[in-house]
């Protein structure tokens, strides 16, 4: 009996090695709306989602879904853990250094500031963001005081309790945030970020042409766009 | 999960709240107390059982084995907990996948390092990328499992190896003039022995470790804090039935509880398995009990 086990699994072993190359697991935060987050069924949700699903299809590949800590995303990516970061990632020269990006799937958008009141200078002030975006690079650029979080979450409640001043992260998401318990968006933008790209391993090129390929299929027949004005993530193409 | 749930905006008080608390995302959150005592349970014995073979090395006459335990204990010890779970864990995945490349891919010409990426052929990958979403996560489990039972382990290892010192050197003594052998004396009667001073170590161990089960979301296990601090975020409408505002106080409240729960059962378990060993035993507090008998 034991032999029969142990022959099945390996029969289904190798049975799994003859599909390897076509399973492609993408990873994301799942903390951070519209893009992407944990819907009341616990599940990955939001514009990502629906266009990482779109992307497998058209490049013919299956994908499976798997959430990372923001922090740890990109050495995940480079030990292997997962084949794609789609998580609202900005295109950079810094991280291109150390991954390789696909093209641009939202084009650059300015990041904007909420605050508690619409009279708050950033300069002047106490800034938040999330720990390794371009916001926090921004701030830490202009020599501005910043306090770095985790999470978005963390960044926005900050704000809230008073240990801020403002928030700095992309409009999209600080539009889902405005409005409850008195904050607002402030008028000054910053025009900072590339566009968003799915972040790819550098030795990984056949992978990155076939999410290459089918994000310009996507752009090409409006689909994109439609996706895009949907989940309200940024400005069209 | 109620048929009554489909509009959760329509409802009020209670059943609301039966609602919201049945979502399939609550339904994680209560699945990972039960991953987190079956981590607890799996773990304490596997450490326990580095600690003895630590112990039991260290002791040995043999240098190069009694140099590994005693460089053992003092190493992982040393390590502080988080650079430990950080490093560790990413260096033992990438040896087991390295090893696996090399077993089943030896014609594989490219190298295994290029650049930043870590790259071995498909078949060497651990689980493989085509396995289901389970398996991924079991693996985990037990990369977590191995990586807390050797740091509870070094510690586990110290403390049996100054309870094996603490037993009386007469018992011990008393046991060759009986012709035992040194294997005998050791199994026979030194480890029956010693628990009953290991016992405060390994009980202070048995907490730090409830406490220390946090970590696992840094070794990629959603476990109760991930999932409080997921479901307490604030939720707006748009994504989500059950809109609310910042609820992390309510849901890490619950933790508190729960862990205080956790350690006051522990508490009492403690008391009952040390008035047990003591039974019998040539202590103050086996002396105690002897008294107290006649």
């Amino acid at each position: 009996m034991k032999k029969l086990i142990v022959s099945t699994a390996a029969l289904a072993l190798t049975a799994s090695f003859a599909m390897a190359a076509d399973t492609v697991r993408l990873g994301t935060e799942g903390a951070y709306a519209p893009w992407n987050f944990v819907n009341d069924a616990g599940e990955i949700d939001g514009f990502e989602r629906e266009l990482g699903d779109e992307l497998c299809k058209r490049a013919e590949l299956t994908c499976e879904w798997v959430k990372n800590e923001w922090d740890t995303i990109i050495p995940n990516l480079v030990s292997g853990n997962y084949d794609a970061i789609i998580a609202g990632m900005s295109i950079t020269a810094e991280r291109d250094e150390v991954i390789d990006f696909t093209q641009p799937y939202t084009p650059p958008d300015p990041s904007a500031y909420a605050a508690m009141s619409a009279d708050v200078d950033p300069a002047a002030g106490v800034v938040a963001a999330q720990a390794t975006t371009i916001q926090a690079a921004f701030v830490a650029e202009q020599g501005w005081t910043l306090v770095e979080f985790a999470t978005p979450e963390e960044t926005v409640a900050a704000v809230k309790n008073g240990e801020a001043d403002a928030v700095l992260a992309d409009k999209s998401f600080l539009d889902t945030m405005v409005g409850a318990d008195g904050l607002v968006m402030l008028e000054r933008m910053e025009a900072i970020g590339g566009g968003v790209g799915m972040g790819i391993r550098e030795s990984d090129g056949d992978l990155r042409a076939k999410f290459d390929a089918a994000i310009q299929s996507m752009k090409d027949d409006g689909t994109l766009n439609t996706m895009i004005a949907k989940w309200e993530v940024s400005s069209q193409w | 999960m109620f048929s009554y749930c489909t509009d959760p905006s329509t409802l009020e008080g209670f059943s609301w709240l039966s609602c919201y608390l049945t979502t399939g995302k609550h339904m994680a959150f209560y699945q990972s107390f039960g991953i987190v005592l079956v981590l607890l349970a799996i773990t304490a014995p596997v450490a326990l059982m580095f600690g003895f073979a630590g112990a039991t090395a260290a002791r040995s006459r043999i240098w190069p084995i009694s140099l590994l335990g005693k460089s053992y204990t003092a190493i992982v010890r040393g390590v502080p907990d988080i650079a430990f779970f950080m490093f560790f864990v990413i260096a033992l995945d990438q040896g087991f996948e390295y090893l696996r490349h090399k077993v089943k891919c030896s014609d594989w010409s490219e190298p295994v390092r290029q650049g930043n990426d870590f790259v071995v052929c498909a078949q060497a990958k651990l689980p493989l990328s085509t396995s289901p979403q389970w398996v991924h996560e079991t693996y985990g489990f037990a990369l977590a499992v191995l990586t807390f039972a050797i740091v509870f382990g070094a510690f586990a290892a110290n403390v049996l190896f100054g309870a094996m010192k603490a037993v009386p050197r007469a018992q011990l003594e008393t046991a060759e003039a009986y012709g035992m052998s040194s294997r005998q004396t050791f199994w026979r009667i030194m480890v029956p022995q010693m628990w009953v001073y290991a016992l405060p170590g390994l009980s202070n161990l048995w907490m730090i470790l409830i406490k220390a089960t946090p970590l696992l979301f840094l070794l990629g296990v959603e476990d109760i804090v991930y999932w409080a601090r997921e479901l307490g975020a604030t939720k707006t409408a748009r994504f989500s039935d059950y809109p609310h505002g910042n609820w992390n106080a309510y849901y890490f409240g619950g933790l508190l509880v729960f862990y205080l729960m956790l350690t006051s059962i522990s508490e009492r378990v403690y008391k009952r398995l040390s008035l047990r060993l003591s039974h019998g035993q040539a202590t103050a507090a086996g002396e105690a009990q002897r008294k107290a008998a006649t």
